[in-house]
């Protein structure tokens, strides 16, 4: 019986790593040995052509990430992050909160609200190039986004991520608004809850995790912000919207590398911080709940 | 981590309150008095406008003919020297038609592997008994923390390694560099594994006594039994997919095969003149992901709140 259970068992190893073995592959070859590269990349400064290279250690991407390259592309990357969250959240909120309600027609609002999750991140570039860009954009002469002016360009870019987001946001906090049972509003204004204070004391504690898993999507977003940089503003102007990636993929040359790579480890530990972050939050809210 | 807010609304009813008034209180103006109506209709419109704007400019510059209508110092809202072959000029002279059916192969092929290697890896958590079963799924779960954009020039160097990346690539080797590094997905094995363990194992031990192998039970009983949740990841990698923009951007070298979101900053900067071309070609662009969100809503939906990871 034993020697069955045995076979039984080591050939549902076998099958178990054989129906993993592709999957494994693909993250170990472009998730987890990229990792330990730009960590190799980040040890090493390489010359031209040649094959030396010298070592400059941990010491070398601590350089790196003490730079004020670094650290400007980190602060404009939280300037985007500030710019874009607050505001995509609450468009969203408020549209989900209009939006949720029975009228006639409004499943036309909802899929109007939605629509921007068709909209790529350059599909929304171009879109607003019609807006913001200096020769054909409907707003060339306001300058309150003026691409040419640094607060003009950061705004002008944050604004098209905003917009591309506004779907995604609609869509989660919908979904969100439709899970409290309808019972607990009424109750509320039985008990004489006029519609703010029933907003602020029910609907937003009730939302409240998908409000905080929102934040986190929009925080990665954020993070990850490169092609509204490129395609309105190619950085400018003096540099002023050079994001953290859009510095990294800009250093990937030969020479470059070293400082591109411990950039990238950068944005790891930032992302990292970030996730943790969100981790422990959740957690206490678990506590808090139960 | 939401799944518990895609739920329906609870069953309405509060049956110990014994009024006849409608369901809807009438302390909220809201829904029941004509002007409370109104008064929503006229929000819900005003945001509707703000959302829509910009795609109507979009579409009246794709229709404003040439430079000289384009570049105007003072700009209009309606469309000047209406020109409706921008749409048409897109494929014809901006050529977007290889970019757009580039796009349409890699997204399949990143989708069908996606859906089936997270599928098989799935399964295998949700029903098999393996040694170093949790680390193997903390190695899973730990990709989420290294996107491609954090670990994107060490891929683009193995590329060149494995020389998927030429100046002048064969045809199939642009697309090996496409495709590689998402024949897996950690948000695949995630979802498709939550629904799997919805499924009794009594089920797959009496499947187990009438002679089905596990291949047999995960094809013919566990996958249809959670086609809802493979539908909603696959509507989700579809929409990822088709909408990357720095890996293309940075893996492809020859602009002919590059895909269609890559291609629309080609289409700006190679055509100052023609910014019509390049406006019209984005509506182009969006037009697949458009058609999945009306026809898969629910699913999509259902992917967006379950794991809006990316």
């Amino acid at each position: 019986m034993s020697a069955v259970g045995q076979t039984r068992r080591s050939k549902e190893t076998v099958l178990a790593y054989a129906m993993l073995a592709p999957l494994l592959v693909v993250f170990a070859a472009f998730y987890y040995y990229p990792f330990y590269r730009l960590i190799e990349f980040g040890l090493f400064q390489k010359y031209g052509n040649s094959s030396d290279q010298d070592f400059v250690g941990f010491q070398g991407i601590l350089d790196v990430l003490k730079s004020d390259d670094f650290l400007s592309g980190l602060w404009i990357t939280i300037k985007f992050m500030l710019y874009t969250v607050p505001a995509g959240l609450i468009l969203g909120v408020l549209m989900a909160v209009a939006a949720h309600r029975k009228l006639r027609g409004i499943k036309i609002y909802q899929t109007i609200f939605s629509s921007t999750v068709a909209s790529s991140v350059a599909v929304s570039s171009v879109v607003f190039l019609t807006l913001v860009n200096k020769q054909a954009g409907y707003f060339q002469n306001v300058a309150w986004l003026d691409l040419e002016t640094t607060g003009g360009a950061m705004r002008a870019v944050a604004l098209s991520a905003v917009w591309q987001n506004i779907g995604l946001t609609f869509i989660i906090v919908l979904a969100g608004l439709q899970a409290i049972p309808e019972d607990v509003n009424e109750a509320a204004a039985l008990d004489g809850y006029g519609p703010i204070r029933r907003f602020f004391r029910i609907t937003v504690p009730m939302i409240s995790p998908t409000l905080l898993f929102l934040v986190v999507v929009l925080v990665v977003y954020a993070l990850q912000a490169y092609a509204p940089i490129e395609i309105l503003t190619a950085g400018g102007p003096q540099r002023s919207t050079e994001t953290l990636l859009f510095k990294i993929v800009n250093n990937q040359g030969t020479t470059d590398l070293q400082v591109g790579a411990s950039m990238a480890i950068g944005l790891f530990l930032f992302t990292l911080f970030v996730s943790v972050g969100q981790f422990i939050l959740l957690n206490r809210r678990v506590h808090y709940d139960s | 981590m939401t799944a518990e807010t895609t739920g329906t609304p609870g069953p309405a009813g509060t049956p110990d309150v014994p009024t006849p008034r409608p369901r809807r209180n009438p302390r909220t103006p809201g829904e029941s008095t004509p002007i409370g109506k109104a008064l929503w209709y006229v929000a819900l419109t005003a945001l509707a406008l703000l959302v829509l704007f910009p795609l109507y400019m979009t579409f009246i510059r794709a229709i404003s003919g040439g430079a000289a209508s384009l570049f105007q110092k003072k700009p209009r809202l309606t469309p000047v020297d209406t020109d409706l072959g921008s749409f048409w000029s897109a494929f014809t002279e901006g050529k977007l038609a290889f970019p757009m059916l580039q796009s349409l192969i890699v997204t399949v092929i990143i989708v069908v592997a996606q859906t089936v290697t997270s599928t098989m890896a799935a399964y295998a958590f949700a029903f098999l008994n393996f040694p170093f079963k949790k680390l193997m799924f903390g190695i899973v779960m730990g990709t989420l923390l290294l996107p491609i954009e954090v670990t994107l020039i060490a891929n683009v160097q193995t590329m060149y390694d494995i020389n998927l990346i030429n100046i002048n690539p064969e045809y199939l080797q642009t697309v090996g560099a496409l495709t590689v590094p998402f024949l897996a997905s950690a948000l695949g094995v995630f979802l498709i594994r939550q629904g799997f363990l919805g499924i009794p194992r009594d089920l797959l031990d009496a499947a187990r006594l009438d002679g089905y192998s596990d291949v047999d039970f995960m094809w013919r009983v566990a996958v249809p039994v959670t086609k809802p949740i493979v539908g909603s990841f696959v509507v989700i990698s579809f929409l990822t997919a088709y909408n990357q923009y720095v890996w293309p951007r940075f893996a492809v070298k020859r602009e002919s095969y590059q895909t269609v979101q890559v291609a629309l900053r080609g289409f700006i900067t190679e055509n100052p003149n023609q910014l019509n071309w390049g406006f019209a070609a984005a509506l182009i662009a969006a037009i697949p992901v458009l058609i999945l969100l009306i026809f898969f809503q629910r699913q999509l939906v259902r992917g967006l709140t379950a794991g809006a990871v990316k």
